[in-house]
């Protein structure tokens, strides 16, 4: 068998990528321990103080409170829709955990949003940093989760911060795609006419770009938290709490009450998430006319406080 | 040639589009055209040595065919494109080598641009729009929003500044961009096809507003255009541009009268000339009977005419008289002459339009009289005369 071949010169041939990546890592684990600790603690600090501010909310604040953003946000509807959804989370018992997961995908939107609209700006500013940062994207998506969890693990040890990082990873290309993308498509004369007013390019970006590309960045937020939602689940197995684990240990002892709660759980997160971020993305659409403060709730205590004073 | 007069004047500008500029400019040189720089290196010559003067506070249209090079001709004037050659002075001083500071400042100040699709901030409100240019220029908000009312009502908005863009109807759009312009209070308006995409009855409307506020604030209009009709009514000076180079410049009549080639020719065929021609520019003095009365009757009339015009010493018009059944001593008699006057005549003033006028001359029995802005009388305008005109 070992008769030497061209037609198969592998045998000879290759390249030890797997060695070097483990000696890579070796390395990095050994003289690189405080770069790692620097990244964790800002991660860790968000995480601590979603999570607290979550978990001390009562349940029934909790749902009140939301279904007024809800209301304000789009309509009466939406409020009432608010109001079931979280209502059927405490009802089947896992309101705790399910704002353990909202602050997991919280805290991961919050850095995706400090990280990924600069990079979409960026990339939509000059085409050669876009012909970087899009394979890498790309790679970010691609990549199966199962790849970079171990490594992640060897860095940062296991728990809710490496769980947040590795969700930020997944998320993140999205919404750096679609910043790119909503201010590549501001239209040309709006740009032109800008310019011929004198914009510097700062002024361009924050009054022209910016407002104009908003839907589709709001569309972009709307992918990354759901597809943090998804990374959750997986992020279950490197230890991360909440709705994600429950759903790991029922497949895990085969407790199909368990996981079918913890999934239930999770959709109902994701349609609340999915909804809510909708209506924030179509009233940043500029055929909405109405000041944010004419409209629900809000509005509705303005109305009668003006109504009150005029009397 | 510059004169005190010109508040802008471009030389010898060219542009090329493309990566090599250079090559195309040695080929220009050269002699190459358009076509063959184009052929050859792939580089297109939007704008080909033009010179041109603007003078304060009148309205120049810049017209063509498609493609001419008239929106690259206007963007070069505050620099949205680079020239690739030449000058452009703005009050006397070069503003092709303007740093960015210099430049904003050119364009927050001297030049405001109306653009073809109106080119509105739709997540602002029309205050906000018209208020758009003093924003960027860092002026407060109270001042900012006066000064953007102001400009409103004087477009006739005024009651509409709290909506926003996709409410209003493309006329009304138009107005938007034109106060946002106006709003900035520049010295050079700059108006890129700005009514094209409007109706005819809404573009006639705003020509007529601009040719308004024009003479309400004498300000500087450089008006792009491909229509000749528009160009020629609301135009001071007309610059006919073909494939980049600009072919002739001038008055509508002078263009109509004596165009430099077959292309303008063209442009002025079919037109009607009684939108270019004043009745000053018609009327004949001889073919009517001036009469002069300064005491006696200096200049009897002559035989054959069927009226007489009665003039004083110092050209005006006293009178218009049937010459029909007079007979030659009643007509060398002044007192005779003026007691047998029509009750009353018509006349027309020789800055009026051709064709505002040709109604009072077809139902008039007389060859009706031009009079000159101060009073003087120019000549007649028969109806022979004016079939003459408006056949040619
Ligand atoms: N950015 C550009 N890159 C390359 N070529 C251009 C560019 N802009 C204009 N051109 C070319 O320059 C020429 C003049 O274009 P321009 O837009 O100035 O014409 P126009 O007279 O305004 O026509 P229209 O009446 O259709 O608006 C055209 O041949 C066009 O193809
Ligand atoms: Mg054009």
């Amino acid at each position: 068998m070992s008769e030497f071949s061209l037609l198969d010169p592998f045998q000879y041939l290759n390249l030890p990528l797997g060695e070097w990546v483990e000696s890579i890592l070796q390395y990095l684990v050994q003289n690189f321990r405080g770069f790692f600790r620097a990244i964790r603690w800002p991660i860790d600090q968000v995480l601590d103080i979603s999570e607290g501010i979550l978990q001390s909310i009562p349940p029934l604040i909790g749902i009140i409170f939301s279904s007024l953003l809800g209301w304000q946000l789009a309509g009466k509807r939406m409020g009432l829709f608010c109001a079931v959804t979280l209502f059927f989370l405490g009802l089947i018992g896992v309101w705790s955990e399910s704002m353990t997961t909202l602050s997991l995908v919280l805290t991961s939107l919050f850095f995706c949003v400090v990280l990924g609209v600069p990079l979409g700006i960026l990339s939509a500013r000059s085409d050669r940093i876009e012909k970087i940062v899009r394979p890498v994207l790309d790679a970010m998506q691609t990549l199966p989760a199962f790849v970079y969890l171990v490594p992640v693990v060897m860095l940062f040890g296991i728990g809710n911060v490496p769980g947040v990082l590795v969700t930020i990873v997944f998320a993140l290309p999205p919404l750096v795609r679609l910043t790119n993308l909503g201010i590549r498509q501001v239209p040309a004369d709006k740009i032109e006419a800008a310019r011929a007013f004198g914009c510097t390019p700062r002024q361009m970006l924050f009054r022209v770009q910016l407002p104009l590309a908003t839907p589709t960045i709001m569309a972009g937020v709307n992918q990354t938290l759901m597809l943090s939602l998804s990374m959750v689940v997986i992020a279950s197995m490197i230890s991360v709490g909440g709705l994600g684990q429950m759903v790991l240990r029922g497949i895990g002892r085969l407790d199909m009450g368990l996981a079918t709660v913890g999934g239930l759980g999770l959709v109902l997160l994701a349609i609340f998430l999915d909804r809510l971020t909708q209506a924030m993305g179509e009233r940043s659409d500029s055929s909405n006319t109405l000041h944010w403060y004419e409209t629900g709730p809000v509005g509705f205590f303005v109305r009668t406080f003006r109504g009150a004073q005029a009397k | 040639m510059t004169d005190s007069n010109d508040i802008l004047s471009i030389r010898n500008v060219y542009k090329v589009f493309g990566d090599q500029p250079d090559t195309a400019m040695q080929m220009l040189r050269d002699g190459s055209t358009k076509e063959e720089i184009f052929e050859e290196t792939g580089q297109t010559v939007g704008v080909f040595d033009a010179s041109f003067s603007v003078k304060k506070g009148e309205i120049f249209v810049i017209m063509g065919l498609s493609g001419s090079g008239k929106s690259t001709m206007v963007r070069l004037l505050n620099r949205l494109i680079e020239p690739t050659a030449g000058t452009i002075e703005l009050k006397g001083k070069d503003i092709t080598g303007l740093g960015d500071a210099d430049l904003l400042d050119v364009r927050r100040k001297e030049m405001s641009m109306v653009f073809q699709s109106f080119a509105l901030m739709p997540h602002m409100s029309v205050l906000e729009n018209a208020a758009f240019g003093l924003e960027i220029s860092g002026v407060d908000k109270d001042e900012r929003n006066k000064r953007a009312q102001e400009a409103l009502e004087q477009v006739g908005l005024g009651e509409h500044s709290s909506s926003y863009p996709h409410q209003l109807s493309g006329g009304m759009q138009q107005r938007v961009g034109l106060a946002r312009a106006l709003t900035n209070d520049p010295t050079i308006l700059l108006m890129d096809e700005a009514f094209s995409a409007l109706d005819p009855l809404i573009r006639y409307e705003m020509q007529g507003e601009l040719i308004r506020l024009q003479q309400e604030q004498e300000r500087t209009i450089i008006f792009i255009s491909h229509d000749l009709d528009e160009a020629v009514r609301i135009g001071d000076r007309i610059a006919i541009m073909e494939g980049g180079r600009v072919v002739q410049i001038g008055t509508p009549e002078e263009l109509m009268r004596n165009p430099a080639d077959d292309y303008v020719e063209t442009f002025f065929k079919g037109v009607d000339v009684s939108k270019i021609l004043k009745a000053g520019d018609v009327a004949c003095a001889n073919s009517g009977c001036t009469i002069r009365i300064n005491g006696s009757v200096q200049s009897p009339p002559t035989n054959g005419s069927q009226f007489g015009y009665l003039l004083d010493n110092s050209d005006k018009l006293q009178g218009v008289i049937s010459l029909k059944g007079l007979d030659a001593t009643a007509k060398a008699n002044p007192e005779s002459l003026l007691a047998q006057c029509m009750d009353s005549h018509e006349s027309i003033n020789s800055s009026d339009m051709l064709q505002d006028a040709v109604k009072t001359i077809a139902n008039s029995d007389y060859p009706i009289p031009v009079i000159e802005d101060n009073g003087t009388f120019k000549g007649v305008i028969t109806k022979d005369l004016l079939l003459q005109t408006l056949s040619r």
